[in-house]
């Protein structure tokens, strides 16, 4: 692929159970060299080729940027995705090459903050692990909020535990214990950052909260993890490239693009970075909008899709492609 | 083997040179007889042999020379480098990448070796040889970004990328075209630029924030920017301006080969790995007309050029006074006949 990040060639050198959703993958540079130095927040997309199709799915770096001599990723699996999640936990051995991208961060720390308050659900945690990792070495000031549903899937609670003690305050969903997120966000120190990642209902939550107190947007930032998802196949017509292409129940649209040999950039692919957006020419039908790219405005009007999330249900699609 | 390295001042006496095959690397940066404001930004990767670009990070005869001048504007204004208290680990990204890439690039100058945190420095040209801790500014004698800068060809300024937006925050400033980097200091990208004329009703920074702050890790990119010098001065800063300032008016149709100096800007931009910030060198070449129109293709060109700039950035760039006299000396080597395209000379 000729757009987005420089290829690193890797062997999966380790693969860990963690508890009964996620496992860990450990990747080490094919030419025993050490890896690029990346920053607490950056993610590396993984490209994997199963049977025909080949998928290039995101994950957060969940090592100490400190350590490059491997990198680590958590993969939690999704049983009704589109399928990457179980192709890591079923086909992923120790031994097998794969290629993944050079570290990309768009959930960057802001360092001039006098504390970073982290708010983690599931497995939202995983860009954590590496901040935390990059802060204690420095003697950052932060404090991470960790909601998970048992114990048993509160994944890594007990290695942050051990590492960081008091820092790290852990909620289960079980037990009906519940982050008092207004209480919290009123008592923080001036200069203190917001970090949220977790799953969509969460991050909406604490940025309404934030914004209702008073915290300025600057010093609120969050990363969604949006997984395409699965949806009816549909027909799309490239007109840049005059291919007329099929995009199945469980590829994305920019896979299937991708798969015509037509290479959009990307970078998240998670409808994020806003990289892959796409003019739409013309259509008769429906989008799917999943992105948190374009505006509502964008949305409505028809004359905008971002292929990495986004999917379409109708008669006809013409993209400037 | 290795660079022979001039002594010369860019000062008092300016006696700054070119060696011959110093004036056929000169970045010559007309592609065309014509120039306008573009987003002319391209992929920072190694170039041809005996070009500016035959290194990422270019070291060349004025090496020593560059590093005594910035020694002497640093000791009469330390605010030329400044680093906001954020960007420290930046500083240290910055460091790494350069003590790598001039020891990749000029083995026999320079030699990093390290064993884990514990590094050691090697720059045979200034005699130095110290040994350091990785991350620990007590083990240097300065920060990291001075320390490294004040090694190092070129301006460099340091971006924190945040809110969707560049950061002036940190930066080693003594070589510039009239601008301060005390009066930018924690400026954004937009604030930055905003006395730049034309550019802004062309949407251009819009759309170079957006490429900037979608640089990668691994895939620097690349520019050249241009003004003119008079005399060939580094330091042409708003802070020093009462003293190259008046030179504008010293210029003659006799010492116009002598004092008029096109200055081209290497521009790079680099991600850094720890910081996530953007690392942005400005090197800085000189070239005093003499030596510039002994290649043919050149003078025609940039007659041609400097002949039709738009008034307004005649102005910008501050030629206006001297203008007339500089193309009408430039006009008698130019026959007219057409110019081969690209940059380099026949």
């Amino acid at each position: 692929m000729s757009t987005g990040t420089t290829k690193l060639d890797v062997i999966v050198s380790d693969v860990v159970p963690v508890n009964e959703l996620v496992t860990r993958f450990h990747f080490r540079r094919r030419d025993g060299q050490l890896l690029p130095t990346f920053s607490g927040g950056a993610h590396v997309v993984v490209e994997m080729r199963d049977g025909e199709r080949t998928r290039l799915n995101p994950y957060s770096l969940m090592g100490s940027p400190l350590d490059t001599r491997e990198y680590t990723i958590s993969v939690r699996r999704d049983d009704v995705g589109r399928g990457g999640s179980l192709f890591m936990h079923r086909s992923v051995r120790p031994g097998l090459e794969m290629v993944i991208s050079y570290p990309v961060n768009l959930f960057s720390l802001d360092l001039r903050a006098r504390k970073h308050l982290m708010l983690a659900g599931g497995i939202g945690i995983t860009p954590f692990m590496a901040q935390t990792a990059q802060l204690a070495a420095e003697g950052g000031n932060f404090e991470l909020h960790y909601t998970c549903r048992t114990a048993s899937l509160g994944t890594y609670a007990d290695v942050l535990r051990e590492r960081y003690d008091r820092r790290i305050r852990l909620y289960h969903d079980d037990r009906d214990e519940r982050i008092e997120l207004d209480r919290l966000l009123s008592t923080q120190p001036l200069g203190t950052h917001l970090y949220v990642c977790g799953p969509s209902g969460m991050i909406g939550w604490v940025r309404d909260r934030a914004a209702a107190l008073g915290w300025p947007s600057e010093t609120v930032h969050f990363e969604h993890f949006a997984a395409p998802q699965p949806g009816l196949p549909f027909d799309v017509t490239l007109a840049v490239s005059g291919k007329t292409i099929r995009v199945d129940e469980q590829q994305s649209l920019l896979e299937a693009i991708e798969a015509a040999g037509v290479d959009p950039p990307y970078l998240c692919r998670g409808g994020v970075c806003g990289q892959c957006e796409t003019n739409v020419v013309s259509y008769d039908g429906k989008f799917i909008h999943n992105d948190h790219w374009l505006s509502e405005e964008d949305h409505r009007s028809g004359c905008k899709i971002m292929p990495c999330v986004s999917r379409f249900e109708g008669r006809s699609l013409v993209l400037e492609r | 083997m290795g660079i022979t390295f001039r002594k010369e001042t860019f000062r008092d006496d300016f006696t700054f040179k070119n060696s011959p095959e110093h004036i056929r690397r000169f970045p010559f940066p007309f592609h065309e007889d014509a120039y306008m404001y573009a987003v002319n930004i391209e992929p920072h990767v190694v170039g041809p042999k005996g070009s500016v670009l035959e290194n990422l990070i270019d070291v060349d005869e004025h090496y020593v020379a560059e590093m005594q001048d910035r020694a002497l504007v640093l000791a009469e204004d330390p605010l030329r480098c400044q680093s906001l208290p954020h960007m420290t680990l930046a500083g240290w990204d910055l460091l790494e990448l350069l003590m790598e890439q001039q020891a990749l690039g000029y083995p026999e100058h320079f030699t990093l070796s390290r064993d884990g945190d514990r590094w050691r420095w090697i720059n045979r040209p200034l005699g130095i040889d110290d040994t350091f801790t990785f991350g620990d500014t007590s083990t240097l004698p300065y920060g990291p970004m001075e320390y490294i800068t004040r090694q190092s060809q070129g301006d460099f300024c340091i971006l924190d990328q945040r809110d969707g937006n560049l950061w002036m925050d940190a930066g080693m400033v003594t070589t510039q075209a009239d601008w301060s980097l005390d009066f930018d200091i924690g400026m954004n990208f937009f604030e930055w630029h905003a006395p730049v004329p034309l550019a802004h009703e062309k949407g251009i920074f819009v759309r170079a924030l957006k490429f900037l702050t979608n640089i990668q890790q691994g895939k620097p990119a690349r520019r050249l920017n241009w003004t003119m010098t008079i005399n060939p001065r580094l330091d042409t800063s708003p802070e020093n301006y009462h003293k190259w300032g008046p030179d504008r008016t010293t210029v003659t149709p006799e010492n116009v080969g002598d004092k008029v100096h096109l200055r081209v800007e290497l521009q790079s931009f680099w991600r850094l790995p720890r910081s996530n910030g953007i690392v942005f060198p400005i090197r800085c070449y000189l070239i005093k007309m003499d030596e510039l129109v002994t290649q043919p293709k050149w003078a025609r060109r940039l007659h041609r050029v400097i002949r039709d700039l738009p008034d307004e950035l005649a102005n910008y760039k501050g030629l206006t006074r001297y203008r007339p006299t500089l193309v009408e000396w430039l006009s008698k080597l130019d026959d007219g006949s057409p110019t081969s395209p690209g940059f380099g000379p026949d």
